[in-house]
């Protein structure tokens, strides 16, 4: 294999000699000012870590110059945070919660917090502005399961329903067809009921007082004589245009022989690091409130 | 005296001739290698064109389990990462060993067959176990122990037959391009054995317990993943570079001193540069601080390789607009230009406290892999098929044009939208109002990208759209009639060897 050094016409440059399947290489010098940046990018790195922690050793590590911490940074800007929100959130905290509402600077302030806090909190379940979906209640409308003052909003937020909070609210519908309360027949005729009379898709003739003499006995005590719903349970309105879990009649067999019991978390700061604090609950009521449907 | 012949030429024809003795290659392995990268470059991008449209609508999902982004993702990464990445890897790594060693591959060539089907077969596995919900979770390191195992097999018969070829070779000197595969090559070994370190639950169960916790884990897992973009897909694909950037302009390499300072300052200095992946998380910051440092300094061994390869072109410029393939290749040193300047500044703390999270991460990743990694595997293919198949040049040289054309379109729409979208969404997360409140909340900031997430999946279409041109040209160009020799209409650079 003949080892030859040429000189390549165009760059004038020499070969180093070697090659292979026909390539060469050009014996040229690494590019000047490559080489300087490269120097300068390691004195770069260098000045850095002489300024930050850098250098581990036993079972400690260079500080650095400047003694910078990300721990403690990030600890500083979130007291800096605090500070600055903490102005005006200790005095919702310590308002009464209407007072807040008829205080416009208050008003503006946790107007601001609510809406962040429901948009990065609630969002995901009642949907952006509150609107609400299957199975999650529309906070914008006059419809209210548990009520809709600003005290009730905040109670509800605050401890939840069926949380398992102490002071949750709770209610168990009975699994009228699962614990046999009601045959399917019943099940049936009181599906017919509520579908034609209070969903409004009644069939001319059709005879639905077999239904509603079953409402009337097992129904009725919770949901309302005439199906306006009942607060103190939190047994929504039946004569309504929106249905929690929709508008078909099977959404109502299902419900009546093994009901969904819905449930929503207590917000109620328990930890550091998890829930929302009374001041920002208070915002996110108040939020909530002006939806559309605040009493 | 023109002494390269493809296949087998008796002795005797070169001894009269008065040339070195040609050698035999197998070329029958390189050629199943390229057509499974087609293949699986195909897979790639039409996966990464579907999860991208999941994004923008998530009704795509569709309902069943394996159709979820969260299963599907790891499929197209892995797919277009190490199936087309690494079948590529496997073709050019061959094809080039060969030539610039002048000797066959080392062991029988059912060994070679079992290195390709052993590969393909655990790039099936790996793919059925992720739509399955077997996964390791992550990134870039999802198989169970069990289908890495397989992997380490083939891969140790892989460097064997490499090295051993290397070992056999008849040249005084072992080429550039040949160095980087060795990176490649051993590299990967190390890194996939120490970030796969796992218990099984049971020899007969997939579940395994990675043997490190909690923040050594993550280091060792970006440790690995950062290299794997340093190895795999930076000293692989340098190696094709340094073959067929100077064959196809047939001109010497600029620099062999570059050469050999950039490639040792890049092997040194990429392999701690990983904690930039993790800064501001539970990683103790000297540690981050050592990765944000050597990411800098890794800014111009990087370059080192653009630089090689834009400048061997001095002289030769003008191919530019006669070969389309050089073309690709061309354009793939240039992203792959942008893309190691990008990184490094993305590495940087203050910088990567915007860019952390956000899809301008994404974008970054893809210039690399659709701009570098894909367009110089285009390159080497476009160069490599006609020469494998024996055809006197390719089909269309049109259709390349318009593949180059449309995937380089494509990319454009891809990492533009990214970067918008990334900016936009590092700027709205960080936003507070007037009374220190966030000023958007998640779900803003996502419906906010939506547009540019359409940008993006029509980019990938694009892309996608090039690569299936790519395909209908080289199947055409294997099927052509002709079957004259290449050599024959062969640039003087092709034809030479050992002269």
């Amino acid at each position: 294999m003949p080892t030859k050094i040429e000189k390549d016409a165009i760059s004038g440059r020499e070969t180093t000699g070697h090659e292979w399947d026909g390539l060469q290489e050009l014996d040229t010098p690494a590019p000047k000012w490559w080489l300087y940046t490269f120097i300068a990018c390691i004195i770069f790195a260098v000045v850095y870590m002489a300024l930050f922690p850098a250098i581990p050793y036993g079972r400690d590590y260079t500080r650095g110059l400047l003694n910078m911490s990300s721990r403690v940074a990030v600890d500083d800007d979130v007291k800096a945070l605090e500070a600055q929100r903490a102005v005006f959130m200790d005095k919702i905290k310590t308002t009464p919660i209407e007072q807040v509402k008829d205080d416009p600077q208050l008003l503006a302030v946790a107007t601001a917090a609510g809406r962040i806090a429901f948009a990065n909190n609630c969002q995901p379940c009642h949907g952006a502005g509150g609107a609400g979906r299957t199975g999650y209640p529309s906070l914008a409308d006059d419809t209210w399961l548990w009520g809709g003052t600003l005290a009730d909003i905040q109670q509800t937020i605050t401890h939840g329903i069926r949380s398992g909070d102490d002071k949750a609210r709770g209610s168990a519908m009975p699994g009228f067809g699962i614990n046999s309360l009601l045959n399917a027949a019943q099940i049936d005729a009181v599906a017919d009921y509520v579908w034609g009379a209070f969903y409004g898709h009644a069939v001319a003739g059709q005879d639905l007082s077999k239904g509603q003499a079953v409402f009337a006995e097992n129904c009725a005590v919770c949901h309302g004589a005439n199906g306006e719903g009942g607060r103190t349970v939190g047994a929504p309105p039946l004569k309504s245009a929106i249905h929690l879990y929709g508008d078909a009649r099977e959404t109502i067999v299902a419900q009546v022989t093994n009901p969904r019991l819905g449930v929503m978390p207590a917000w109620e700061k328990k930890t550091n690091t998890t829930g929302l604090d009374e001041a920002t609950i208070k915002s996110v009521a108040i939020y909530v409130h002006a939806l559309g449907g605040g009493e | 005296m023109k002494s390269w012949r493809p296949g087998k030429v008796a002795m005797a024809d070169a001894v009269r001739a008065g040339v070195p003795p040609v050698i035999s290659y197998n070329e029958e392995v390189i050629k199943k290698f390229t057509i499974a990268a087609m293949f699986w470059a195909i897979v790639a991008f039409s996966l990464g064109v579907y999860i991208a449209t999941e994004l923008c609508w998530p009704d795509f999902n569709l309902g069943p389990a394996f159709l979820n982004f969260g299963r599907l993702r790891p499929v197209h990464t892995s797919v277009a990462v190490f199936a087309f990445g690494g079948n590529a890897l496997f073709a050019s790594s061959f094809f080039v060993v060969q030539r610039t060693c002048r000797a066959r591959l080392a062991g029988p060539d059912a060994l070679h067959d079992f290195i390709f089907w052993g590969y393909q077969f655990f790039i099936v596995m790996a793919g059925l176990s992720y739509g399955l919900g077997f996964s390791r979770g992550q990134e870039y390191s999802e198989p169970e122990w069990n289908i890495t195992l397989w992997l380490v097999l083939v891969w140790v018969l892989y460097a064997g037959v490499f090295i051993g070829t290397l070992m056999k070779r008849a040249e005084p000197h072992i080429y550039v391009a040949n160095w980087f595969f060795i990176a490649f090559i051993l590299t990967v070994a190390v890194l996939v054995l120490v970030n796969n370190a796992a218990v099984p639950i049971s020899p007969f169960a997939a579940k395994s317990y990675v043997i490190y916790s909690g923040v050594q884990n993550a280091m060792v897992q970006w440790w690995y993943g950062h290299n794997a973009v340093g190895f795999f897909l930076t000293a692989g694909f340098l190696g094709i570079m340094y073959y067929f950037i100077p064959k196809q302009a047939n001109r010497p390499v600029y620099s062999y001193r570059l050469s050999v300072l950039h490639y040792w300052s890049l092997i040194f200095l990429y392999i701690w540069a990983g904690p930039h992946h993790l800064h501001y998380t539970s990683l103790p910051d000297w540690t981050q601080t050592l990765g944000m440092a050597f990411s800098i300094m890794l800014w111009m061994p990087s370059w080192g390789g653009m630089i090689n390869g834009l400048m061997t072109l001095s002289g030769a410029w003008d191919k530019l607009r006669t070969d389309p393939a050089l073309r690709f290749s061309v354009t793939a040193v240039g992203f792959y230009g942008m893309s190691t300047f990008e990184g490094p500044v993305m590495a940087i703390r203050q910088v990567n406290s915007l860019s952390h999270y956000t899809d301008w991460t994404v974008g970054h990743v893809h210039s690399g892999a659709l701009g570098w990694m894909a367009f110089i595997s285009f390159g080497a293919i476009y160069y490599m098929v006609p020469a494998l198949w024996k055809r006197s040049g390719l089909y269309s040289t049109r259709l390349v044009a318009w593949h180059y054309w449309i995937a380089t379109l494509g990319i454009v729409f891809y990492i533009t939208a990214l970067w918008v979208a990334g900016i936009m969404q590092g700027l709205m997360w960080r936003a507070y109002d007037k009374f220190g409140f966030l000023q958007y909340s998640f779900a803003e900031s996502v419906s906010a990208v939506h547009p540019y997430y359409v940008i993006r999946m029509i980019g990938g279409l694009l892309f996608l759209t090039g690569g299936l041109i790519m395909c209908y040209n080289l199947i055409q160009t294997v099927r052509s009639p002709s079957t004259e020799r290449r050599e024959a209409g062969l640039p003087a650079g092709f034809a030479v060897a050992g002269e």
